[in-house]
């Protein structure tokens, strides 16, 4: 049975610094099939691709455990090169193309054809010139393999972004020696009608021979294309289906499915509590790579709203375009009165306040003491902390003494471990620099507190610290909450609702206690389709 | 031995530790050379005096973002431009000094302000630019010291009678005022109180300064950006209040400088001079990104120390040649080249 594989992954395992991505993940895919590899964020298809093409990445912390058996062979793949070598392809996200040569001179890069002329006669090989007739006929058929009638002496800059696509698919399947292509998430950018003929193009080249390992969000691409399926989750491979025997719920239930720990037990009397603290209309947020394109949504008075979804689908956005870090349009109200957008000190006056995502680089100083990370806002928007210097009224100076003081204070209330106030926050770990930004943010007495991905690169002990600290700010402060996160599992652990972002829009609001299959439907984008199906 | 070594390299940085060790051989044998130590002392202080806040212009820029003041020039010509303002109205002593420190100010903070707006638009280039806008408008004030309607016998050429001299003597004007104010004399030289005085005011007057809400805003600003505008910070507006504040620092600098050296020099004259604040306050420890008050007074000291004492040491150990200029053209250059190759390297 083996034979017919051409690619087995047997128990691989994978640590990063302790902390385990992949488990004893186990993957097979027969030559010729569309073998589709769906899972949330972070599940761990990326480590695993990195793992098939021998990234440095992977070989600088650590290695892996397991075996892969490449074509019947067990193989140890030390680096891209081997991975080429051994005929795997990958077909990249980003266009690794370069934008001043032709489609041909692009396809046939480093592989190019070259023929002897005079010189090359004397001084040898080095001289050759290209034989530039080859290599179009090459390119030509390699584009009309994949059903594109384009001139391939055409130069890459200006094409549109679907064509792109193509070029570094035909790139990939010019390589002769090519057995498994990967296509990562290739559709992400694609249109509509790009993508079907991106899918068609994929079905030619399994009917070749070569095996295709499918990367996507996108479920019914998968209904659609795939021979066989395997999910991951958490590191873990859950399960593999055949397509025939998959629906769009089944695979939607295992994607997301975990068992839920709710932190909070007790049911929310807030949920009663219908008061309006904040209305979202229209909003749009320019944001690279997390666009929000005309969201609607209401923030209740003392809730904890968790908004979820997939990466590249705007959720990050919506945080820092009310706070005014990315341009933005649309309108907010808190209670009544609309709220100045694109202005970061307006927002913060009006007692709302942010914990970025992106910690290490706009969530603190890094080269700054833990004291003046935390009082640094209030004293900037709030005037506090400060003292006037020989009693002269205009001439005002940091006090030292209430920075110190608060910062003592702090520290106990969030448990911060450090050395002491003036340590440098670069020298915390994660867990305990996410406290400092929170600190920060609770110094400004904020009514609403804006969290995005409280837990991203923090160990499993401080995840469940900063969760807690989260729902007793909410509970003993009555700090209202809005929560972006990446992990389902920590949104519906302490979330009173979860609006779910589809393609820069709300999708739906869910309850935490709903099922898997509406979440995972809900993130596919696919919940409306339920109905009718 | 290895240990410590790298646990003070560590701690002060290459070129602070390397400067020191050269500084010290230098006064071990000038000590040999039997020198007179407390005439090279003197010259020290005198050199420290002299510069130190042509130095400190430095830290506004750097902890505002801008990087290292490569176009100081600017500020400098300010500075001179209202030293010839003070002597074509005709004042002498303190007074003559004090008006041309106040008349500087307006200059630079007008020149600071469009200067800071152009560093706001070629953001993560400032030093290039920088570096080339100096050079741009001294060379354009060669034009200007020309065209300019000074009067005053005194600085005018002494024949046609149009058009400033390159070098204006300070002597009866308020030459020296500065260093022989509180003057007193130890081991037989005057020590230069009035400047080190008026260097440790200003001193005090910036760390103050960024202790004030705008000085924390302004670090916050030049560490990092986008921390900055996510606090509610006005990035590029403490960009152009740091250039400005270190323009401002540049003019008075180049006014006390020019009072203990006893010349205003025009034209070329203030073509290479920010280069020597830029490299004393980078061996002072501050890198392209942080620097602070301890920086400017450490780096000021070892650099403008090596200046005076490598002088006459190295001229005795080789009369041919000018060898001392060389090694401060190295230690310069050689200075700034490393720090820059520091900048953003730790990623």
């Amino acid at each position: 049975m083996d034979e017919q594989y051409i690619l087995q992954l047997k128990n691989i395992s994978k640590e990063y610094f302790g902390n385990k991505v992949l488990k004893e993940v186990n993957l097979n895919v027969k030559a010729g099939e569309i073998h589709a590899l769906v899972g949330e964020n972070g599940a761990g298809k990326s480590t695993l691709m990195n793992i098939i093409f021998g990234m440095p990445v992977i070989h600088s912390t650590g290695g892996y455990t397991g075996e892969i058996i490449f074509d019947g062979k067990t193989v140890d793949i030390k680096s891209p090169k081997d991975a080429l070598d051994l005929g795997i392809g990958m077909v990249h996200q980003e266009f690794m193309l370069l934008p001043g040569f032709t489609i041909t001179e692009n396809i046939k890069l480093n592989r190019e054809i070259t023929k002897h002329n005079p010189v090359s006669r004397i001084l040898g090989d080095i001289m050759k010139s290209l034989d530039i007739k080859a290599m179009r006929k090459d390119a030509k058929e390699d584009l009309q393999k994949l059903g594109m009638d384009i001139d391939e002496w055409l130069p890459i800059q200006g094409l549109p972004v679907g064509y792109m696509q193509f070029v570094e698919i035909a790139r990939e399947i010019d390589k002769k020696n090519i057995r498994l292509l990967v296509f990562d998430e290739p559709t992400a950018v694609l249109t509509e009608s790009e993508a079907e003929k991106l899918l068609e193009a994929m079905k030619k080249i399994s009917s070749q021979g070569i095996a295709i390992l499918f990367i996507t969000h996108r479920l019914d691409e998968v209904l659609s294309v795939s021979d066989s399926i395997t999910i991951m989750r958490d590191g873990e491979q859950v399960s593999h289906m055949n397509t025939k025997d998959a629906t769009l719920a089944k695979i939607a239930e295992l994607m997301v499915g975990r068992k839920i720990e709710r932190v909070v037990h007790e049911i929310r009397e807030s949920k009663n509590n219908n008061e309006i603290i904040m209305t979202i209309k229209n909003l749009k947020v320019n944001m690279p790579g997390e666009e929000v394109k005309g969201l609607d949504l209401e923030v209740k008075k003392g809730e904890i709203l968790g908004i979820g979804g997939l990466a590249g689908q705007g959720k990050i956005g919506i945080a820092n375009g009310i706070m005014g870090l990315y341009k933005s349009s649309g309108e907010v109200y808190l209670g009544n009165t609309k709220l100045e957008l694109n202005n970061t000190r307006k927002a913060i006056e009006n007692k709302l306040a942010f914990v970025s995502e992106d910690r290490r680089g706009v969530g603190l100083l890094l080269d700054t003491s833990i004291e003046m990370n935390i009082v640094i806002t209030s004293m900037q928007v709030q005037n506090r902390f400060l003292k006037s210097l020989f009693g002269i009224k205009l001439f005002n100076i940091k006090d030292d003494k209430a920075i110190r003081s608060w910062a003592l204070k702090m520290i106990k209330d969030l448990d911060i471990r450090c050395t002491g106030p003036t340590q440098l926050t670069r020298r915390l770990s994660g867990g305990n620099q996410q406290k400092v930004c929170i600190a920060r943010a609770l110094t400004l007495e904020p009514e609403i507190l804006f969290v995005s991905e409280p837990t991203r690169g923090i160990d499993i002990g401080a995840k469940k610290l900063v969760l807690d600290l989260l729902v007793k700010l909410n509970r003993e402060l009555g700090v209202t909450i809005v929560m972006t996160s990446s992990e389902l599992g920590e949104l519906r652990s302490i979330c009173d609702r979860i609006a779910i972002i589809y393609d820069g829009k709300l999708e739906g609001i869910l309850n935490p206690t709903d099922s898997d299959a509406d979440f995972g439907l809900m993130m596919a984008g696919k919940y409306g389709a339920k109905e009718v199906v | 031995m290895k240990e410590f070594w790298k646990r003070i390299t560590d701690k002060y940085g290459y070129p602070k530790v390397l400067i020191t060790i050269f500084l010290i051989i230098l006064c071990i044998i000038a000590v040999i050379q039997q020198q007179n130590l407390p005439g090279l002392l003197k010259d020290s202080l005198v050199r420290i005096g002299m510069n130190g806040v042509l130095v400190l212009a430095m830290v506004p820029s750097i902890n505002s973002g801008t990087g290292l003041n490569f176009g100081l020039s600017i500020g400098i010509l300010c500075g001179i431009l209202a030293g010839c303002i003070s002597i074509e109205l005709k004042l002498t002593g303190m007074t003559a000094l004090i008006a041309a420190i106040l008349m500087s100010i307006p200059f630079s903070v007008i020149a600071g302000y469009l200067y800071g707006l152009l560093l706001n638009r070629v953001k993560g280039d400032e030093m290039t630019v920088g570096t080339y806008m100096g050079f741009s408008i001294v060379s354009l004030m060669c034009i200007g010291w020309l065209l300019l309607p000074f009067q005053s016998p005194d600085m005018i050429w002494a024949i046609g009678g149009k058009g400033l001299r390159t070098t204006i003597a300070l002597a009866d004007k308020f030459g020296k005022v500065l260093d022989d104010f509180l003057s007193f004399n130890v081991l037989g030289e005057p020590v230069p109180t009035g400047s080190l005085l008026f260097f440790g005011l200003m001193c005090v007057i910036v760390w103050l300064f960024f202790k004030t809400k705008t000085g924390v805003a302004m670090i916050a600003a030049g560490d990092n950006a986008k921390f900055a505008a996510a606090n509610g910070i006005n990035v590029n507006q403490q960009r152009v209040i740091g250039t400005i504040l270190s323009m401002v620092l540049g003019g008075i600098g180049i006014v006390i400088y020019a009072q203990s050296f006893g010349f205003f020099q025009l034209y070329t004259g203030p073509l290479m001079m920010p280069f020597m604040a830029v490299s004393a306050v980078l061996i002072g420890g501050a890198s392209a990104k942080k620097a602070n008050i301890a920086n400017v007074v450490s780096g000021t000291t070892l650099f403008f120390a090596l200046l005076a004492i490598s002088l006459p040491v190295i001229n005795k150990m080789m009369p041919e040649g000018n060898l001392s200029e060389v090694i401060r053209i190295i230690v310069t250059y050689g200075v700034i080249l490393y720090a820059l190759t520091k900048v953003g390297g730790d990623n």
